[in-house]
């Protein structure tokens, strides 16, 4: 019997398939406008008994994808599950998404006791790397690398993605080097997420789950912030789909 | 609503286009959210002829009162004495608050972050589309927070029968004495503007008016909390909503007949949603009619609400105003006494509120408790911090929200809100 769990995000859809609680598929793809059709082309070929979406987009698959046997849970239920499967001992799950944040703090028994999310504004998600990459014409890839050249650390102040792009121009117009402009905009994004953070009274260890968490700079200003390691899992962007089809499968 | 009251509207000096889409808005609105809800009560009927007359027939009567001599009396907040104004044979409607209306004519007026309810009391004027608001003989402003109290001062030249109450911030002698002297000043000008004289027949006349709308709400509170629960949360706070704008007498008999239906249902075990469905408590920021967007977001979700925590709710209605004075004196410090006892956020300290809301966790056995917060405001966005920690300290899960009346959070929201039903369940 196979299970499979999606996660449907704002920038990227994941597949998980398990067969006897082992991961026997996996896939990635762009979200793009027609989420639906990109669904269709990720579950092509894909016959589980059970498949639980998660993600934005969860409530658009199980109301319109046609499948049987769906069904959907939050991405905080899902990124919870997954990230306790690959660190049993995991306390703290931070997701940067594409457009939402979420800190989610587990009891020792992995139950969610609290969970903490950016509100509707984009602020400090992966969306404002994305623009900030783009302001500096850095490939977004190679950003997290791009900053941590950087030999002294601006301080930015806003974390409107809108502010924070004008005031980025204006340091570069300064004749400010862009890696320090990096460094800074990296160290506002990590700044907020600290913050929420400490609303959840997240213990370690933390795990870093999402598309940010493949920048190696915020990872090492985190670690920094936090005086301790973070957990990056091999496949970050995987969590909420692996929590999905742990869900689908009964846990 | 038929088109018999066009010119009625027109007399009134509403703007007809404006209004037509507003009544558009209101009714897809109600259609959507509370036509789609199953097993109603059939004594939400009444309620639902209210929501389709409410800027009709209710405003048609209102009219007819004003002719026949009555002054009609418009409010913002819970600190009006609706009993005083009962005593001069006038009519206290509330104002509309609850939905976002000519924004960009608002925004011209009130700082951009100012919260919605305020907001809106100011679109509705400025797009001539409350019926309410220009029926009114008085409209009285009551400094609470800041947001209002400041913005009093502009709707002043909006309009040329404000009447601003003055509020106190702190539950103190000094507090108590400013409220009476407030109750006192509106006593005589609510005598001045109806010419009548308040005595204490007509004061014990209106305590018991008010009392007895009380008491059926204080009714239905407890047997909504039933297991399963025979009432949804939104037909609940509609109640609570419908209590501001309609006839009281004829409320609180058709309360009293919702009720009747309840204790029924409680018999067959007869519910809105199955046995054990997550019970969540709100508390926070009143939603004003037609506000209803956190309470569809829960129930669309698979919980139920028990409680509101609010003024248009538990806060609004808790106490009856003590009805066994003789003296017009005695009678006003029964009243002074009732309204002081109400826990706003604009009192400092405000731990009342607090105990209230572990009070209704208790006895609504709820299974969490979700804030509701208006953005900008700050007396209660203040308080949403200790309360989360107060009661997650007592292992009571503890969701906030903060959020205004557009749409365009709602799938955040609705994200936040189930993934608070999974960690409750």
């Amino acid at each position: 019997m196979k299970y499979a769990g999606i996660d449907i995000g704002s920038r990227s859809i994941e597949i998980v398939v398990l067969r006897n609680g082992n991961i026997v598929h996996s896939a990635k793809t762009d979200t793009t406008f027609d989420l639906l059709a990109q669904c269709k082309l990720l579950m092509k070929g894909i016959e589980a008994a059970k498949i639980v979406a998660t993600g934005y987009g969860r409530k658009l698959f199980t109301d319109e994808s046609g499948i049987n046997h769906v069904e959907a849970i939050t991405e905080i239920q899902a990124y919870a599950l997954g990230a306790r499967r690959i660190y049993p001992d995991v306390r703290t799950v931070l997701d940067i998404g594409g457009q939402d944040t979420k800190v989610i703090s587990l009891n020792s028994n992995g139950k969610v006791v609290k969970f903490e999310m950016n509100d509707r504004c984009a602020a400090g998600t992966g969306k404002f790397i994305e623009f900030m990459a783009a302001a500096l014409q850095v490939p977004i890839e190679s950003f997290g690398a791009f900053a941590l050249k950087a030999d002294k650390k601006i301080h930015i102040n806003s974390m409107c993605t809108v502010f924070a792009e004008s005031e980025a121009t204006s340091l570069m117009a300064r004749g400010e080097k862009p890696a320090n402009i990096a460094i800074g905009l990296h160290q506002a994004i990590v700044d907020r997420t600290f913050s929420m953070l400490s609303r959840v009274d997240g213990k370690t260890p933390v795990l870093f789950a999402g598309g940010v968490a493949h920048n190696p700079c915020v990872k090492s200003l985190l670690e920094e912030k936090l005086r301790d390691t973070i957990i990056i899992p091999d496949n970050p962007d995987m969590v909420g789909a692996l929590g999905a089809a742990l869900y689908s499968a009964g846990r | 609503m038929s088109e018999d009251y066009k010119d009625m509207w027109k007399s009134l000096g509403l703007n007809l286009e404006a209004h037509d889409m507003l009544l558009k808005a209101l009714g897809k609105g109600y259609q959507d959210i509370y036509m789609t809800q199953q097993n109603r009560p059939a004594g939400m009927g009444y309620f639902d002829f209210v929501m389709s007359e409410v800027h009709g027939l209710r405003i048609k009567e209102l009219i007819d009162e004003k002719r026949a001599g009555r002054k009609v009396i418009g409010s913002f907040c819970v600190f009006v004495p609706e009993e005083i104004v009962l005593a001069a044979d006038a009519v206290l409607v509330g104002l509309c608050t609850g939905a976002d209306f000519a924004m960009e004519d608002v925004e011209k007026l009130l700082p951009r972050n100012t919260c919605s309810l305020i907001k809106s009391a100011f679109g509705f004027k400025l797009g001539k589309v409350c019926p309410y608001l220009e029926s009114a003989d008085m409209i009285v402003g009551e400094n609470t927070c800041d947001g209002k109290k400041k913005s009093y001062e502009t709707l002043n030249d909006l309009v040329s029968n404000l009447y601003v109450m003055d509020i106190p911030q702190m539950k103190s002698i000094k507090g108590r004495d400013l409220l009476k002297a407030e109750y006192m000043r509106f006593k005589n000008a609510v005598e001045e503007l109806t010419g009548i004289t308040i005595n204490s027949a007509r004061l014990k006349k209106g305590i018991e008016i008010v009392n007895n709308k009380r008491k059926a709400i204080h009714k239905l509170s407890i047997l909504r909390k039933a297991e399963p629960v025979p009432l949804s949360g939104l037909d609940a706070l509609l109640i609570n909503q419908v209590f501001f704008y309609d006839e009281p007498i004829r409320f609180t008999e058709s309360v009293n007949k919702v009720c009747d239906e309840l204790e029924m249902r409680i018999r067959k075990e007869e519910g809105v949603l199955p046995k054990g469905a997550s019970r969540i408590l709100i508390s926070g920021c009143p939603m004003a009619l037609p506000n209803w967007k956190l309470p569809w977001l829960i129930e669309t979700s698979g919980a139920v609400i028990v409680g509101e925590e609010s003024c248009v709710g538990e806060r609004g209605i808790k106490n009856l105003t003590d009805n066994s004075g003789n003296t017009v004196e005695e009678l006003m410090e029964a009243i002074i006494d009732r309204y002081f006892k109400v826990n706003c956020a604009i009192f400092t300290p405000n731990q009342d509120r607090l105990k209230d809301i572990e009070e209704m966790v208790k006895t609504c056995q709820a299974d969490g408790v979700i804030h509701y917060g208006l953005q900008f405001c700050q007396p209660y966005l203040m308080e949403s911090i200790s309360v989360e920690k107060a009661l997650e300290a007592k292992n009571i899960p503890t969701l906030r929200i903060e959020t205004d009346y557009s749409m365009e959070d709602v799938e955040q929201l609705r994200t936040r809100v189930e993934a608070f039903i999974e960690l409750i369940k």
